[in-house]
């Protein structure tokens, strides 16, 4: 089961920095670094140093409170929580299935987790309409539902946490589960004893990356949300209609708000991952 | 026992979510037969978007292999202060919504921008333009090649570059020579998954771009609008379009891991 391929499209943990000084990398290096910092500064940090300052210069808080943008941060939030939390659930089943079981097809099963992170977010929407959508061919459309944005969610952000957990899982010691087995431990409790506390660091990685691209989703949103204001208005979209109609200032406050929430959630959830790593040893 | 059904529950879910809405685009997009499908495609606006999607990728993907290759040597060679800040920025846009990366660009380069008046006094017009686009899809893209160079890097070590470097190779013998040799795995992968991305932007692209039909507009867009002027058989056959192209992705994808892994061994 090792050879299994675990993600062409997916994550791979950091690794660790390697600090060498030598004269040679340097000469090596050449203008690479230079380039690179001129260009992340130009290219990354301009942009976003621009829409902070437009943010800043209008009425920031106004803009908040408008009730239609306070329902589309909260139902954003909302449905990024629900998100994160059903992927953590169905993202530690599919992990498990992937590494433990053995099937005819696995690897085409395996290989079909990346296919959200590959195909085009416009045409994921389109691809859930034609099953769910007005017409369905099973008699469920739940276009302009806040559950018809969570299914959207859902898929885009499917590979997050089974990629984060099948190499985890690949690695855990079978043995102190065979162990706890013979001691008479239920398979129940032998997960939870012993596989939960291994992956649990990296599921919670998954579900704060797929909470944080939960929270900005567009395209595969916009076209099965409807974007009905208080109802399945969600913040993206907000802010495409806000530029649209000229209001860049709101659009910028609502959009540093966004960046604000997902980067503070990202931090915690990362530090709170490796503290739990550290404590599992 | 507890095995099947878990095995079956997972596969239900997949199929439900994933599966059966794949399939059923390519069965609604060829619902009336191939003609349909194809004068869609070959008509002048789809022809136009596939133009600017392939023209807005080649041009993206470069600049981020550059950048990424440079972010790799910096990131993983050298002893710096503000390492931390670097590696923060490049993640940065994973968690920035494509949107407000879009509206980040349109501000800037928008007539009252720190830089749009400036450029546009030079007559260059980025917004709702290709240059804007390029810009908005190789932000998008930017953490692609970084991410998958930087660590090849690490693992590297600089002993062979030193070797090169005393045995008096210039500084470009030795990036072209030992350098870009030793990441040519990684860097094809970021390649590809930046590829991928670029074709299928939509969110940052549909804010800087203006969405002009027949200017602007690529197919991600097309499809868009398609979609919501009632035109679902456009829509499905630039959509199913899209889906085959990010299968083969996948599908490139998977040999090349395979091919890695074979070469590692």
């Amino acid at each position: 089961m090792a050879d299994l391929p675990v993600s062409p499209l997916g994550l791979r943990a950091p690794a660790a920095p390697g600090y060498i000084r030598t004269g040679a990398s340097r000469a090596a290096a050449g203008l690479g670094p230079g380039v690179a910092l001129l260009y992340l500064s130009l290219m990354v940090a301009l942009p976003v140093a621009a829409l902070t300052s437009t943010a800043a210069s209008s009425q920031f808080l106004t803009a908040l409170t408008a009730p239609q943008t306070g329902a589309a941060l909260a139902l954003t939030v909302a449905e990024a929580v629900a998100t994160a939390v059903i992927d953590a659930v169905t993202g530690v089943a599919l992990a498990w299935v992937l590494v433990r079981d053995d099937f005819p097809g696995k690897r085409l099963v395996n290989a079909l987790i990346d296919l959200p992170f590959a195909l085009p977010t416009i045409v994921a929407g389109l691809v859930l309409l034609t099953l769910y959508g007005p017409g369905s061919p099973v008699q469920l459309n739940i276009a302009q539902t806040r559950a018809g944005i969570l299914l959207a969610l859902l898929f885009v952000t499917l590979p997050f946490v089974v990629r984060a957990v099948q190499p985890v899982l690949l690695a855990v010691d079978r043995e102190a589960e065979e162990a706890a087995a013979s001691l008479g431990a239920g398979p129940l409790t032998t997960f939870r004893r012993i596989v939960l506390p291994a992956i649990l660091p990296a599921t919670l990685s998954g579900a704060g990356l797929a909470f944080a691209r939960a929270l900005g989703e567009f395209g595969s949103v916009v076209l099965i949300s409807g974007n009905l204001p208080f109802k399945t208005m969600m913040a993206s979209v907000l802010i495409a209609g806000q530029v649209e109609s000229g209001d860049t200032a709101g659009a910028a406050a609502v959009s540093v708000t966004l960046l604000a929430f997902a980067l503070v959630v990202i931090a915690i959830v990362t530090g709170a991952a490796r503290r739990l790593a550290r404590r599992h040893g | 026992m507890a095995r099947r059904l878990l095995r079956y529950g997972v596969l239900a879910y997949l199929a439900a979510l994933l599966i059966v809405p794949v399939g059923m685009i390519a069965y609604r997009t060829f619902g009336h037969g191939l003609a349909p499908v194809v004068d869609a495609l070959t008509s002048a606006g789809a022809l136009h978007a596939a133009y600017m999607s392939i023209l807005v990728c080649v041009l993206a993907v470069p600049l981020d292999v550059v950048f990424g290759v440079g972010a790799g040597i910096l990131l993983a060679r050298r002893r710096m202060p503000a390492r931390w800040l670097v590696n923060s920025v490049i993640d940065l846009p994973f968690a920035m919504s494509p949107v407000v990366i879009g509206l980040a660009l349109f501000i800037l380069y928008g007539r009252g921008g720190w830089l749009g008046g400036w450029l546009a006094a030079h007559g260059i017009q980025v917004l709702f333009n290709w240059p804007g686009m390029v810009l908005a899809t190789a932000f998008v893209c930017l953490p692609f090649v970084a991410r998958e160079v930087v660590p090849v890097l690490e693992e590297l070590g600089t002993e062979q570059e030193q070797a090169a470097s005393v045995l008096g190779a210039r500084p470009l013998q030795t990036l072209l020579r030992i350098t870009l040799p030793a990441i040519r795995w990684a860097l094809v992968y970021g390649v590809v998954l930046s590829a991928a991305r670029a074709l299928g932007e939509f969110g940052a692209v549909t804010i800087v771009s203006g969405n002009i039909v027949g200017q602007t507009q690529t197919l991600p867009l097309y499809v868009d609008e398609q979609f919501g002027n009632f035109n679902p058989t456009a829509a499905y056959s630039a959509g199913l379009l899209l889906a085959v192209i990010a299968i083969l992705i996948l599908l490139a994808m998977t040999l090349l891991t395979r091919k890695r892994a074979r070469e590692h061994e």
